[in-house]
């Protein structure tokens, strides 16, 4: 988890992402951002993260970002 | 049928008082026939392009459907006999059956699209025309091909996705293709968001059926009293004479008509279907408040740029070549390597984008410049905000303004490779602004002989007040729901004067019949 607070805090070092539970839909993240995201996790934790779950409740907050990365690496 | 013309405003009529009359679950069924009724409209040779869509979607979304059922119940079934390595490859076998399919529906469906776009294009459209044989050819792009194809195939990849149900009825596919105020010009609408509202009972709802009429006079205004009005000088100024300020000026005019046109189209959608008690998406959030070309994007036709965010822009760019050329040029660049993907996605989408719009080269050009000036935005963002930490004055109000001006400007400029077929002509056009200072085309009765009278003048520039008022008035709350709190008589009597500008100051062509709308050609 904190290597993914790592990932998002050098995207925006402004945004408490322990607290932030509207990342996309308070328009903090756009779709830039978030493929950003899928790359660098993608590079740090090995886990591919499919078009198909690039949703908002998957990247509203740290939290359901990481349960997803979770869930995936299971599978 | 055109939304801006009597037979319009009876259909509608006929159908408000039978949807709410008759009894209400047949709701879904009475919109099926006024949907096609309305289609109709448009001519019956279209009919076979709409009905072969819903088909075709909905033939393999049962097939999907089918297989996903069969997948669960073998593995229900054999859960205690299948190794995790064979279930995942009985799932991938699966999910490879269905993929294939999905895209097989695609093909056919974009390869129609496709072949009609090219068909428009010069020479095939002269060939086609002047040889007997494949004259059929020339038949045109059938009314809102684009929205209702790429509504139904997005629905598609959600049922693949495992995002969306899958229908079991065909006709109720057959409405979520063709429901009739979508048609036109779309919003396009996930099935998600529309299912609930489409399919279920409405009960008569006053407030709601004022609310729909309102958003539809609001919405004439906008098409008939400003971009109908201003087009006979956009059509002017389109002339290789007018370079320098007169450009600009054109720039301002053509950004006028396509709000009102656009915006005004989807007011009398999105109206239209409110008067039934269904919510249609908005696609509009006062764009040109945007601060920025980005911004800006996702307040302008949000449910196309949404359609290519979800189906083009996001697959593309998580892919796994993609994932693995991230990889590679990060080791090579670091960080911008990383980038190199959201580049090539950012690119292909625009390029989709304006292909979409038609097959000639002002409108590629048109998806690069976008693509150009977003990406560069978006590399610049860092030092952006350097300056903003930098300089308090960039953190006032008036920073703000200055830049909702700027994407104004620069957007105007992009936006003005619509009007020429002829891209040489628009970067001469364009460059004509860097040397031809020709302030005096203000003045000195250029302005005056473009096709408009004063009092068009004074109509527009009344109207173009009153659109900015109502957007600024909206930024906090539906105007309508605003105007609700107000007395009575004033409200009845703003309406009242709203219906009574669009009458007598709406532009319109013989038999009552206004111009077409510029996104229907889409």
């Amino acid at each position: 988890m904190q290597e993914l607070l790592g990932i998002l805090e050098g995207l925006h070092p402004e945004v408490d992402f322990n607290t932030c539970t509207n990342l996309v839909d308070g328009k903090i993240l756009d779709s830039f951002d978030i493929v950003t995201i899928v790359a660098e996790v993608n590079a740090t934790f090995d886990v591919a993260i499919p078009a198909e779950e690039l949703i908002p409740e998957n990247f509203n907050s740290a939290q359901a970002l990481w349960a997803l990365i979770e869930r995936l690496d299971e599978e | 049928m055109s939304f801006i013309s009597l037979s319009f405003l009876l259909f509608l009529g006929i159908l408000i008082i039978l949807y709410y009359a008759l009894p209400h679950k047949w709701q879904w069924v009475i919109l099926l026939i006024a949907s096609y009724v309305f289609y109709l409209f448009a001519g019956v040779k279209y009919l076979a392009f709409i009905l072969f869509t819903t088909i075709t979607t909905f033939l393999a979304i049962r097939f999907i459907d089918g297989r996903n059922k069969l997948q669960k119940e073998q593995l229900e079934k054999r859960k205690e006999m299948m190794s995790k390595e064979a279930k995942k490859a009985y799932k991938k076998q699966i999910k490879a059956q269905n993929r294939l399919v999905m895209i097989i529906c695609i093909v056919l469906n974009f390869g129609i699209l496709f072949f009609c776009k090219a068909c428009l294009v010069e020479p095939l459209h002269t060939a086609f025309s002047s040889n007997a044989t494949f004259s059929f050819l020339t038949i045109g792009l059938p009314m809102g091909m684009s929205f209702y194809m790429f509504q139904s195939i997005g629905y598609l990849i959600d049922v693949y996705r495992g995002k969306a149900e899958a229908l079991t009825n065909p006709f109720k596919m057959a409405l979520f293709t063709a429901f009739f105020p979508q048609l036109v010009q779309g919003p396009i609408s996930q099935f998600n968001e529309l299912k609930d509202t489409l399919f279920s009972e409405h009960a008569f709802d006053r407030r709601q059926l004022a609310f729909g009429m309102q958003r539809m006079l609001w919405g004439f205004f906008k098409k008939l009293v400003i971009a109908d009005r201003i087009a006979v000088a956009i059509g002017t100024l389109k002339g290789a004479e007018y370079t320098g300020i007169s450009f600009f000026v054109l720039t301002v005019f053509y950004a006028v008509q396509i709000y009102g046109d656009f915006t005004g189209g989807i007011d009398i959608a999105i109206g239209a279907a409110e008067t039934l008690g269904i919510k249609l998406p908005e696609n509009f959030i006062r764009p040109f408040f945007s601060k920025n070309i980005a911004e800006y994007w996702r307040r302008w036709h949000i449910t196309l740029n949404e359609w290519m965010k979800r189906y083009i822009f996001y697959p593309i760019t998580v892919s796994q070549p993609m994932l693995k050329l991230s990889l590679k040029t990060r080791s090579k660049l670091g960080k911008v390597g990383m980038r190199i993907p959201v580049y090539i996605g950012s690119l292909l989408t625009w390029l989709a984008t304006g292909v979409w719009h038609g097959f000639n080269l002002h409108f590629i050009v048109w998806g690069l410049l976008n693509c150009f000036v977003i990406v560069v935005s978006e590399e610049l963002a860092p030092l952006y905000k350097k300056f903003h930490d930098k300089f308090a004055f960039s953190n006032k109000r008036g920073y703000d303004v200055w830049q909702i001006i700027r994407m104004f400007l620069l957007m105007n400029l992009i936006r003005a490779t619509d009007l020429f077929n002829d891209v040489g002509e628009y970067f001469t056009k364009l460059g004509s602004l860097a040397y031809q200072f020709n302030f005096n085309v203000l003045w000195d009765g250029t302005m005056m002989n473009l096709g408009l009278s004063v009092s068009d003048y004074i109509i527009l520039g009344c109207g173009v007040v009153l659109m900015f008022l109502v957007s600024l008035f909206g930024r906090s709350g539906s105007v309508r729901e605003k105007m609700e709190k107000w007395n009575i008589v004033l409200r009845y009597a703003v309406i009242i004067a709203l219906l009574l500008v669009v009458v007598l100051f709406g532009s319109y062509g013989i038999g009552f019949d206004a111009s077409k709308f510029i996104y229907n050609q889409f």
